[in-house]
């Protein structure tokens, strides 16, 4: 089935009286890995809801990606714990060795890397998570060793 | 008893759930062998690895009739990770590895004989201590909302129901317990909500109950914000029945027929099993139109938020729900008398809701008799930091300090000095090393400038800075803030760059005043929650550290070391094998010297002092600890 399809099915099954914009976007997330423009054109006019309206809600949830995303997810703990910990070093040790900024995705698409607040595992601080792969105690010399895992 | 696929019929009344709960509890013996692992927060140290380990080794050793595995939720004792329980000996199990597998199945579950170098090491005397009971972490707890998690598989209607579950909702029905006698009951235990503000949730379920609009709705607030907080998580993991029956109780007392869970997202183990909850407990009708053969009903659905910080707020909850972007609005009106879609609606924390099957069945008087005069029975808190056992802990209201980080927490960590805590996250307040004793409840903490807030406890030795620490919480509300109003959107961000320039060494003492004037205002005039208290953590820490603070602006020196402007780094040259990772990983190529090869003399590497940006990656990156902070 084209993405496309999928997102037409994802519209017809929805339950259109409580708030369905936000579930929407998540499902249409799920389906594309992130919000292209023609996508929220579609949810637009389905819902009969104005792109500026739609644009607003996906650019106010940190959830929501306007760009395609890398192959793997990283999420570089910033929380309290993490912190007091030394999470923001390790930060710096993933962003100087993918060569991107937080937010960011490597230009061969294979990582992006972003910033979380706590991923309620604040035992295992400072926290890395790479796809559903936790990394705790991260010292900022091990990143090499993390990011090899991956393909 | 085999649960897994079973096929669930629907209960036509309270006897029926009465005589499967008696059928439940006839069917387990006592005597069977049986391991409560942790398969949520301990998963990310490889939880799921030993108990496949477990599995097999149970198979080689013909086990599989005499011994169960039960995946349970967070035991707590998070740092000691991944921990199993063995009953019904009571064996608690640190750390534990798929390899320690072969000799706790030919051991401990053939035999009942214990592994002492698996079991918990008391810090202080080395002495190993076998038994769960025993270990300070649990003694000194008291676990009412934690009774279940860890104890059994969440993903089990069954074993909620085992347990007493469902009990509360059962007494209300088949007694005919009148909807404000039950408000009433909540009114009298004292349950104050454990969200943040602590209001007392009898008032507002009699204020939910008073209303004459025929629609209400009932939401259970699981957004948890606070970076450093996970408490709600654990709840939702490892007991999400417990929340479900706090929500039919809470409908059942105020009239309303539609519910709502506002699961954060980042949680996905928690969706899952609350969405799973949900749809046994309607399978079994406990759930949905007419639950237990009665005239109540009331429906669940669940919602996932988007990540955002302020839609834990609840009009700003609220809008999210309805499908806007998540901003507040001034309140009056109160969601209580208008909320979702203009109904009446009811917002309660996880945890609050929590407690109230417990308030129930045991009686509202056994309740107020735990905790303080104005802060009734327990609270959890989520101990991290620069503390022994990092973890879940549930404590009565009133435990001082001392108590949650000494006997509970097991201490500082290295035995280095305690210099503060940081309750209430963002929202909360720095509470110094003076105030050890204090008897921790809603008003004691609100009168020190912290706040209970959800529960969230940092402990900070002195390798903490605090004007990094005041920094680090400005700069998440900062970002998180939705910019609706003025004094939070700019407030916050003046004041942001005050701090920043303080931790540059760039600070003058005038800026301490205007921080405090700036912190009243946007306490004074900020739209919702979150502005109101984003200043409190450099209020309270300008308040106990002024020292500190002028460390920085008059010494141009960093205390904890930790504010990278003010400290400089340097190799010791002694110290120093010449391997070159350090200038390979320096931006600015601050560092020079040459590696040592084989049969090569090499040159000690060395900083230069102005072109370097105190980045600390040499720090980070030096495998021989060379790089030295002064
Ligand atoms: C910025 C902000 C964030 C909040 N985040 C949460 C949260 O994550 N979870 C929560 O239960 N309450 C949160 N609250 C408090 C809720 O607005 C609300 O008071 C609470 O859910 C009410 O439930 P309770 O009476 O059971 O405590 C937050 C408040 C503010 C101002
Ligand atoms: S602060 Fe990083 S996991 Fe909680």
């Amino acid at each position: 089935m084209t993405k496309i399809a999928q997102l037409e099915k994802s519209i017809k099954k929805l339950d259109r009286n409580k708030g369905p914009l936000i579930p929407l976007l998540q499902q249409t997330q799920a389906i594309y890995g992130w919000l292209p423009e023609e996508a929220l054109r579609h949810i637009s006019e389905a819902l009969d809801i104005p792109l500026s309206k739609v644009y607003g809600v996906v650019t106010f949830y940190s959830q929501f990606y306007l760009k395609p995303r890398g192959r793997h997810c990283i999420k570089s703990c910033q929380g309290t714990a993490c912190h007091v910990r030394g999470g923001k070093n390790v930060l710096q040790a993933l962003e100087h060795h993918l060569e991107v900024s937080e937010g960011g995705t490597t230009k061969d698409l294979k990582f992006s890397l972003d910033t979380v607040a706590c991923l309620g595992t604040c035992f295992l601080a400072p926290v890395v998570m790479v796809n559903e792969d936790y990394y705790g105690d991260v010292a900022p010399k091990e990143v090499p060793k993390i990011l090899k895992n991956y393909e | 008893m085999k649960l897994k696929d079973t096929t669930r019929e629907r209960l036509k009344s309270v006897a029926e759930l009465d005589a499967l709960r008696r059928k439940l509890k006839a069917a387990r013996d006592p005597k069977k062998v049986t391991v409560l692992m942790c398969m949520t927060g301990c998963r990310a140290k490889g939880a799921d690895k030993a108990a496949a380990a477990l599995r097999h080794e149970i198979g080689n050793f013909r086990l599989k009739d005499k011994v169960d595995i039960v995946e349970t939720g967070c035991h707590g004792f998070c740092s000691m990770a991944p921990v199993m329980v063995i009953e019904p000996f009571g064996y608690m199990y640190c750390k534990v590895t798929a390899e320690d597998m072969h000799e706790v199945a030919r051991t401990t579950l053939k035999t009942g004989e214990v592994i002492e170098r698996l079991c918990y090491e008391d810090p202080i005397t080395g002495a190993r201590i076998p038994l769960n009971k025993d270990i300070p972490f649990y003694k000194n707890q008291k676990k009412i909302v934690l009774r279940n998690c860890g104890v059994i598989d969440p993903t089990l209607i069954e074993h909620y129901i085992e347990r007493d579950g469902y009990a509360a909702l059962g007494m209300i029905l088949s007694q005919g317990v009148k909807p404000d006698k039950v408000v009433e009951m909540v009114k009298k235990s004292g349950l104050r909500g454990r969200g943040g503000a602590g209001f007392p949730t009898g008032i507002k379920w009699q204020l939910a109950h008073d209303q004459q609009n025929p629609t209400k709705y009932l939401v259970c607030n699981a957004d948890e914000g606070d970076p450093g907080a996970f408490m709600d998580r654990a709840v939702l993991e490892g007991d999400p029945h417990t929340v479900i029956e706090g929500m039919l109780v809470g409908a059942y007392a105020m009239g309303a027929s539609q519910g709502y869970v506002y699961c954060r997202a980042e949680y996905p183990i928690a969706v899952r099993h609350v969405k799973m909850a949900i749809e046994q407990a309607e399978a079994c009708g406990l759930l949905g139109d007419n639950i237990l053969g009665s005239d109540f009903s009331f429906h669940i659905k669940l919602k996932e938020g988007a990540g955002a910080f302020v839609c834990g707020e609840e009009t700003a909850l609220m809008a999210s729900i309805e499908g806007e972007r998540g901003m507040p609005r001034p309140r009056p009106p109160f969601p209580i008398q208008s909320g979702l879609w203009g109904c009446p609606t009811c917002i309660n924390n996880v945890e609050t809701l929590a407690n109230i099957a417990p308030i129930i069945t045991r009686g509202p008087e056994w309740y107020a008799g735990m905790g303080t005069e104005t802060s009734k029975g327990t609270k959890i808190f989520a101990l991290a930091g620069a503390i022994n056992n990092t973890g879940l802990v549930e404590v009565p209201m009133g435990i001082t300090l001392r108590e949650i980080i000494f006997d509970v927490g097991g201490g500082i960590l290295e035995n280095k000095r305690f210099k503060a805590a940081q309750t209430g996250g963002p929202s909360g307040g720095v509470i110094p090393a003076d105030f050890i004793d204090l008897a921790i409840d809603y008003d004691s903490l609100a009168k020190v400038g912290a706040i209970m807030g959800s529960g969230g406890l940092i402990v900070m030795d002195q390798g903490n800075c605090i004007v990094d620490i005041a920094k680090f919480f400005l700069n998440f509300t900062c970002s998180e803030s939705c910019g609706k109003c003025t004094p939070c959107r700019i407030g916050l961000t003046r004041m942001l760059e005050i701090l920043n320039k303080i931790s540059r060494g760039e600070g003058v003492p005038e800026d301490l005043e205007t921080l405090e004037t700036m912190a009243r205002v946007i306490k004074d005039s900020a739209l919702c929650g979150l502005g109101q208290t984003a200043p409190n953590p450099v209020l309270t820490s300008v308040q106990h550290f002024r020292d500190e603070y002028m460390a920085h602006i008059v010494d141009k020196k960093c205390p904890s070391l930790k504010c990278k402007a003010l400290i400089t780094y340097s190799i010791d040259q002694e110290l120093c094998r010449m391997c070159g990772i350090c200038s390979k990983s320096c931006p600015t190529g601050a560092i020079t010297g040459q590696v040592k090869k084989k049969g090569q003399e090499g040159v000690p590497f060395h900083i230069m002092e102005d072109t370097c940006n105190k980045c600390g990656m040499c720090y980070s990156m030096c495998p021989f600890g060379s790089v030295a902070l002064a």
